[in-house]
Parts: C-alpha cells; structure tokens; sequence
C-alpha cells in the first residue's frame, strides 16, 4: 500500500456547548481542517460517533454532515466502534487512502452528549446490554473492577490512580481546547465523590460535547500542496470479548496487546523509539493498564511509573497524554479517536505551545471502546 | 423498557444453562452458536452449579437512571466452579466488607423495576455463603 500523510487538522473548544448542534460541532472542526490542509476539494468522508442516535436522535450522520458541509454528493460514512470510532473512522480514511481509492478523506469525529439523555445508560451500551448492564454495571463500575484486581493482584495503590488524573491535569491546563483545563492535586481527586469504588470522580473523563476533523492524503497530494504533514507509518485494530468476564484476565487488555503488536511490526519500531502516546485514558486505571499493554512498562508496574514521573512530558521517558488525555481535555465518545491523531499532528510538527515535547519525531495514539473490546492504534512520524 | 426484551424465554437468566462444546469441553455462558476455542458447533446444554467465588467487584454508587434507586448496590465477578464467570449483583451484604475471593451462591431475584406499575425482571444474583 502506498504512503498516507495527514494534511491539516481542526477541531471544536471540549465542553458543554449548550449553543451548538451535532451538525454546527462537526461542521466547525471539518472547516477549520479543511482550511488548514489547503485541499479545495474532498474525495470523501467518514465520521466517528458512538450513539448520535441515544445521543441526539439523530442516525445517518454520514449524510447529514456531508450536507450541512456542503459536500454531497461526496460519499459520507458514520463509523461506529463505540468510544473507538474516531479511531476506526481515521482508520477507513487511511486505508482509502492507501488502497488508491481516494486522494484526500475527511475522518471526523463529534458526539453531543450534554442534550438530556441518560448518559450512564448510554455509555453502558457499548457493554454487553443482557449479560452486564442488566445487572446495573455501569462503564465506571467496570473500569472499577478492572482497578481493584489491579490493586489487588499488583499492589496497584490509590495515590497512583490520583497521579494519572494530575498529570493529565497539568497537561490539559496547557490546552486552550480542554473543557477541564485546571490543575488538580491528589487530595482533591482522593476526596472527590465516590463513583465506583475505588474510582471516584476525578478518576473519570467526563461528559463531553466536542468535533474534530483532520485531512487524510496521499504523499501526492502533500507535495503539491508543500505543506507541513506527518506520516502514518502504522494502523492497527484488535477486537476482544464484549464482556470484561468473559475474559482470562482483568488486568491486561488483550485488544491492545494484539493492536500493538501489529502496529510496532508495521512501523518496524520499538516502545523505546516512540516520543510520545495519546492513551485511552476514560478513567485513570486505564491509562495505566494500558502503558502496560503498549510494552512501555513492566506489568503491574504502571502505576509506580506515572507517580514517578516517569510519563511527564519532561520526563524523557514516554510522555503520555500531553493534551491533557479524555480526563482534562474532555472525552466527547465519538471525537477522541480524532482528538488523539490532532495532539500528535501538532506536537510532531512544533506547534503544541507551552506542552511541546521537545524534538517529537514518533508518535502513538491509542484509543478503545467498551471496556477494550475494541483498540484502534496509530502511529505517525515527522521526517 | 420493551417488555418483549426482559419477559421472553431467557434460560440462561433464568435457569443458569449454558452450552457445553461437544469437541473441547469449553463452556459458553451465555450460550453461543460458534466455539471460541476450535470453532466447532456441536454444544450440548448443561446446568451450571450454583456456587463460585469473587474475582472482582466494585460497589456501584452512581447508576444509570434505572438503578439510582437501587444505590449503593453491589456487583461482582464470580467464577462458578465449572469456571464459567458471570457479572452479577451481590445481594444482602454489608457492601463495605466485601473481599475478592469470598464465597458465593448464585440466587433468583428480582433485578430491576420499569418505574412504578412497569414490569418487574428477574434474574440472578450472588449472595455470599
Ligand atoms: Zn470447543
């Protein structure tokens, strides 16, 4: 297959935009991404939501946004992996790409949340609805469950589950497009209202209307338009059991592992030689879970990692979440796929401002649904 | 709620049957039409035993709007001793004194209610031994 680069970014403020529409949300982002790409035209269009339907009401979202956009009759696509669908839908946008079908995709993502549905029984959809949501679980109460035979088989503590919250904190505090972009202490998150023990509020990504867009290209194209771009020089996904029981272990996430595997093979790279990664990091158990599982540390190890420091973005080791993660940046379902490709895009090229990782040259951005039967990576070079 | 969802033949729900392969003797709970191990299709249908233990378990204390009545409430994973695992509610129990790797058994109750004058649903629950 031949050489895909993204082009151009662009993506909404994170937070409650009670003036917004879905449509005004993803149409904004895929404007600015359009402007910054330089492209006058699209080939086509795929976006990432996880429930626009439970959400908003509203399904067809290929269509309808490729009408407001004043697109049709480009083709449009809605991709759904649950909270994996920005990664998915970034994904179809690559493989088009690379496959010659297409010169230049849009791969957006949006979701509307703040609208008035029961957003605990949205989210609890991308679980198995017979055999887990039926018993009242809950998606905190299964990350919970993945926490405490965490804690419980490694030695996993709660000071360490705080650390990811207020490093991701810090990050976002540098990120004009947060919703939550304060600093935070490990007192505040400790005594923040229980949710699902042992994960309490600060612990989880919150509530989240957002739309980003980037545009996806052939090396062709980039040339021509002498623009700055970055390369993907990997796409994988993985799939595992829906349920969290079903699986041999709670305290490895299998899609990821196998996601990984595929992506470093195809990149032809170590843990090592990456700069930095966007992580999944919906509550902080899972950031930590998954810096396991992407090889940067030992199991059972991942906490003791993130309370030392060792994946600040000074830290030299494996800057992760350097936009402020889903936890301080906001976690609109359908978007933080997109949101994820957006950070690397502008750290590898320079312009990530007061949370710049100095020299990034290899990044990685992994994002997953449910409670990781799906994980989607990607990894990017600048040359 | 769709009551055709929650009131039809469940007997998983209601009888804890699960598939047993035929081939390599995994055991699919709920049942499955494909086995996950060596994909064969040949299951017979068993009857789960009703005891097991904790793996792992959180207490639920904010809930989907269905279940906020109900917090703070209990659910675990428990592995039956056939060693299929379930996610299920533990019931009738000081929730602040839970422990991974308590014994449980697997009891019939009612899971959740559609508001006032809806329809009651059943299921399992856990509660310990
Ligand atoms: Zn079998």
């Amino acid at each position: 297959m031949r050489d895909v680069v993204v082009i151009g970014a662009g993506m909404t403020k994170f937070g409650e935009l009670w003036d917004k529409s879905i449509k005004d949300i993803f149409v904004e982002a895929s404007l600015k991404a359009i402007k910054d790409s330089g492209v006058d035209h699209i080939d086509s269009i795929y976006v990432g939501a996880m429930s626009s339907g439970l959400f908003v009401g509203q399904e067809h979202l290929g269509a309808i946004l490729a009408d407001y956009l004043g697109m049709n009759p480009v083709p449009a696509t809605r991709v759904e992996s649950a909270c994996a669908s920005g990664g998915a839908a970034f994904r179809q946008a690559y493989l088009e790409v690379a496959s010659g079908a297409s010169e230049i995709v849009l791969a957006g993502g949006v979701e509307k949340m703040n609208d008035g549905a029961d957003v605990t029984e949205v989210l609890a959809t991308a679980a198995d609805q017979e055999y887990e949501v039926y018993q009242g679980i809950t998606f905190p109460g299964l990350y919970a469950m993945i926490a405490k035979a965490h804690m419980h088989q490694y030695g996993t503590t709660r000071e360490q589950l705080a650390a990811v919250a207020v490093k991701n904190h810090r990050n976002g505090s540098k990120n004009k497009n947060a919703q939550f972009g304060f600093e935070v202490t490990p007192e505040q998150v400790m005594k923040s209202t229980m949710v699902s023990d042992p994960l309490r509020l600060l612990d989880c990504s919150p509530v989240t209307d957002g739309g980003a867009a980037v545009i996806v290209a052939s090396m062709d194209v980039a040339k021509k338009l002498n623009k700055n771009f970055v390369r993907v020089i990997a796409s994988a996904q993985a799939s595992d059991t829906i349920a969290l029981h079903s699986r041999e272990s709670f305290t490895t996430l299998n899609s990821v592992v196998k996601a990984a595997e595929k992506a470093y093979r195809m990149a032809g790279i170590k843990p090592t030689d990456l700069n930095l990664c966007e992580v999944h990091d919906c509550f902080t158990i899972a950031e930590i879970v998954v810096s396991e599982d992407l090889g940067f540390f030992e199991k059972g190890k991942g906490g003791e990692a993130v309370l030392n420091g060792l994946t600040s973005i000074e830290s030299g080791k494996i800057p992760i979440n350097t936009s402020g993660g889903l936890k301080s940046k906001g976690h609109p379902v359908g978007a933080t796929g997109i949101a994820q490709i957006i950070e690397l895009f502008e750290q590898l090229n320079g312009k990530a401002g007061g949370r710049q990782v100095k020299n990034a040259r290899i990044g990685m951005a992994q994002n997953m649904g449910g409670s990781g039967a799906s994980s989607v990576i990607h990894i990017l070079e600048v040359k | 709620m769709i009551t055709a969802r929650y009131h039809r033949e469940i007997p998983q729900r209601y009888r804890l049957e699960a598939g047993k392969c035929k081939k390599c003797g995994f055991i699919a709970f709920p049942h499955r039409l494909v086995c996950p191990k060596c994909k064969s299709q040949d299951f017979e249908t068993i009857r789960l035993s009703d005891e097991g233990k904790i793996l792992t378990f959180t207490i639920v204390r904010v809930a989907s709007d269905k279940f906020s009545k109900q917090t703070p409430f209990a659910v675990g994973i428990v592995e039956l001793k056939e060693g299929v695992k379930l996610t299920t509610q533990i019931a009738d129990v000081d929730v602040d004194k839970l422990e991974i790797g308590q014994k449980v058994k697997i009891v019939f109750r009612k899971i959740q209610e559609d508001g006032k004058a809806g329809i009651l649903c059943y299921g399992y629950k856990a509660v310990l031994i």
